[in-house]
């Protein structure tokens, strides 16, 4: 085991190294750089930029080297930990990332609580339930769940809380605390708006999860070990509980890893509809205007994320079931 | 005890034993009622998708500022008693503090609506030069219009536009599904049947495309496609880019089945009557678990619809003046707009609809795969 989780570690920054190549290369792709996208921004809205001046500023940002120069330039400050200046905001990347990605884990992590409080309880009901009229239903909101692509449950829920309420349900603060410095108000103002989101991102997952408990859970209601218990007198709760409950969970928390990362990356378009202070817009924004520094740091912290997540699901699933094969050289 | 007896009557396990693999699959399908329905559903759609012109009541791109938003005329069947569809006439008035264009229904006036009624010229398939459009108002010299899911900031028919739009994105996730299986089945394959060294670098290769974060990849890939690529390039490379990190599931799927299939008795007796290796795998392998691979791609096509629709709306993937439903929606993403022309949002419920459908179908033919289970 130890052996296994060691060789995961040191294929990391491999892995972490081809994914920062890959990353640099995509967000180099667009024909032109920052600053072609910059003079042609000025150019619409009336003002200019002359000639010597954009070069004086490409050669400040050092977008005239090669391109392996400026990765390696790139490199180099991510080693020393330094996720370098985003050209448009003129500010340090770490700042601009920095809270925004806070936020976006807080709603992951609430949207992740609301998924699970909510499907584990209603898949176990719908297994020793089957074929009944609450089964029916929520196999329907399932299959409406899984089938609604998330942004348009935003788009449905803004429109709602808008005509009928006169409510506007975008961002995650009131007006007065967009700006303030954290503090106690502040947060309970972030969690009077952030449960929206939260819920919006978690449906589709729930949906998922909700079935997915069901199925395993009706596995396992069909083994002996269960007729044995109900023989033995034990109460139809209980029963379910103790064992085929938590046997059908197993698979479930082993692929929270990997439902972490997916959550971050979901988020992205939810953000963008409901403009939530994340990192989703963040993102959209460096890779329309080729902030490209910004881009690739925000693309590679998703990779590490991902890489993290994946590594975390399959220690948990080796560990909890001794049944899986580990690969040992 | 007579020597003729009768012919024993043709029973139902008769039946079922005779038949074809497909045919078992096909009638388990059919027991799965939902579905069929939604089989059905999505036959309709691809229909639709063959000649969208002619489901077309006016040019998808006809602008007419003074015919922004327009609500949805609703279509009646019956005039009194007799079959005879029609929509109310509308009214416009500008209202005077807002300017904007205000639609009151106008119960005086009746608009008939007929079936192959003559509207804007188009090619039927592409071919054959024609003007006839399944529906439309009856006569359109008097400048009746039909619009039977209203008009949007630009005066442009929404009903026209969402079958132009059906077209795009229903292709878009058979098409890019379609590269998925290729390269799943070819890769997978190679992978499961030859193994060693080839299987060692597929699997890694798999395991890293699979280990990328899917959406913000997409993202930046299709925010790099180059701004002044006709719809026909963008439309291409949407599809790759959807397909390929699409063709990991199915990859291992498929190299799973060689494995295991590899070992089998009926390989191994094909291989000693001296079959070549390609009637092997192409004869005697593949149709093993050919029904496993046609569920698992209509359950990933959904994937694909959802992901196109979602970057469109975002304005990175498919770009006006192309309609895609995702395109579609982003008119409705301002939310002042929605308020005030709902029916904006209309694409969005076709979107649920053929995603449904082809998750229902997909389970269906996922339980039907398998006919000799139980």
């Amino acid at each position: 085991m130890t052996r296994y989780v060691l060789k995961r570690l040191v294929l990391l920054p491999a892995l972490l190294f081809l994914f920062s190549v890959t990353v640099f290369a995509i967000v180099q792709a667009p024909p032109g750089d920052f600053l072609t996208t910059y003079v042609a921004t000025l150019a619409s809205s009336g003002s200019s930029i002359s000639a010597e001046q954009v070069d004086a500023l490409r050669r400040e940002y050092g977008l005239d080297q090669p391109v392996w120069i400026q990765y390696l330039r790139w490199m180099e400050n991510l080693a020393k930990g330094n996720l370098g200046l985003s050209l448009e905001y003129q500010r340090p990347n770490a700042e601009l990332i920095g809270e925004r990605l806070v936020l976006t884990m807080i709603l992951a992590l609430l949207s992740f609580v609301f998924t699970w409080v909510v499907a584990i309880p209603a898949g176990i009901y719908s297994a020793m339930h089957p074929r009944s009229v609450v089964d029916y239903v929520l196999t329907v909101v399932n299959y409406v769940g899984v089938a609604t692509p998330n942004f348009m449950l935003a788009l449905v829920l803004m429109w709602g809380a808008f005509a009928y309420f006169g409510m506007s349900v975008t961002g995650l603060f009131s007006p007065d605390f967009v700006e303030a410095p954290w503090s106690l108000a502040r947060v309970l103002d972030l969690l009077k708006h952030v449960w929206l989101p939260a819920v919006v991102l978690g449906v589709a997952g729930t949906a998922r999860l909700t079935r997915v408990m069901r199925a395993n859970l009706l596995d396992e209601l069909n083994k002996p070990y269960v007729t044995t218990a109900r023989a033995k007198g034990l109460s139809e709760w209980r029963l379910v509980v103790r064992y085929p409950a938590r046997l059908a969970l197993n698979p479930l928390v082993s692929t929270i890893g990997w439902y972490l990362p997916a959550l971050f990356s979901g988020s992205l378009i939810v953000a963008t509809v409901m403009n939530l202070p994340n990192i989703g817009p963040l993102l959209l924004r460096a890779l329309i205007n080729q902030d490209m520094y910004l881009a690739g740091s925000i693309l590679l912290i998703y990779c590490f994320l991902t890489i993290v997540g994946t590594l975390i699901s399959d220690i948990l699933l080796a560990w909890l079931d001794p049944r899986i094969r580990l690969e040992e050289g | 005890m007579s020597v003729l007896a009768p012919a024993a009557p043709v029973t139902a396990e008769d039946r079922v034993s005779v038949a074809s693999n497909w045919r078992l699959v096909w009638w388990r399908f059919r027991k799965h009622r939902l579905a069929l329905v939604s089989a059905v559903v999505l036959v309709g759609l691809y229909v639709v998708v063959l000649c969208p012109d002619f489901f077309s009541t006016e040019d998808p791109e006809a602008t007419d500022a003074r015919l922004a938003f327009i609500p949805i005329q609703r279509l009646h069947v019956f005039d009194g008693l007799r079959p005879s569809p029609w929509v109310p006439g509308i009214a416009g008035k500008r209202n005077p503090t807002t300017l904007r264009m205000q639609w009151q229904v106008d119960p005086s006036r009746k608009i008939p609506v007929r079936f192959f009624v003559t509207g804007y010229p188009y090619r039927l398939l592409g071919l054959v030069p024609t003007r006839i459009h399944l529906l439309g108002a009856a006569s359109n010299a008097g400048g009746e219009r039909l619009h039977l899911l209203g008009t949007d900031r630009l005066g442009r028919d929404q009903w026209s536009r969402l079958v132009h739009g059906t077209r795009t994105s229903m292709t878009i996730g058979l098409t890019a599904v379609t590269f998925s299986v290729i390269l799943g089945v070819l890769l997978g394959g190679i992978s499961g049947y030859y193994g060693g060294p080839a299987d060692a670098v597929i699997q890694r290769l798999i395991e890293l495309l699979q280990s990328l974060p899917t959406i913000p990849i997409w993202l930046a890939l299709t925010a790099a496609l180059p701004r002044d690529w006709t719809p026909q390039q963008v439309f291409f490379a949407i599809t790759v880019i959807l397909s390929l990190v699409g063709w990991t599931t199915l990859g291992r799927e498929v190299r799973g089945r060689f494995l295991a299939l590899r070992e089998e008795d009926f390989v191994l007796a094909a291989e000693l009557a001296g079959a070549s290796q390609r009637r092997i795998i192409v004869r005697h392998m593949v149709p093993t678990f050919l029904s496993h691979i046609i569920a698992t791609s209509t359950l990933a096509i959904p994937a694909m619809i959802i992901n196109e629709t979602s970057l469109s709306f975002l304005g990175l993937g498919i770009r006006p003046p192309a309609i895609s439903w995702g395109v579609l929606l982003q008119e409705a993403q301002n939310i002042q707009t929605v308020a005030l022309a709902p029916w904006l949002l209309v694409p969005g419920a076709v979107v649920i609809l053929s995603v449904l459908a082809f998750n229902l179908v997909g389970d269906g033919l996922r339980d039907a795969a398998d006919p000799y289970s139980q």
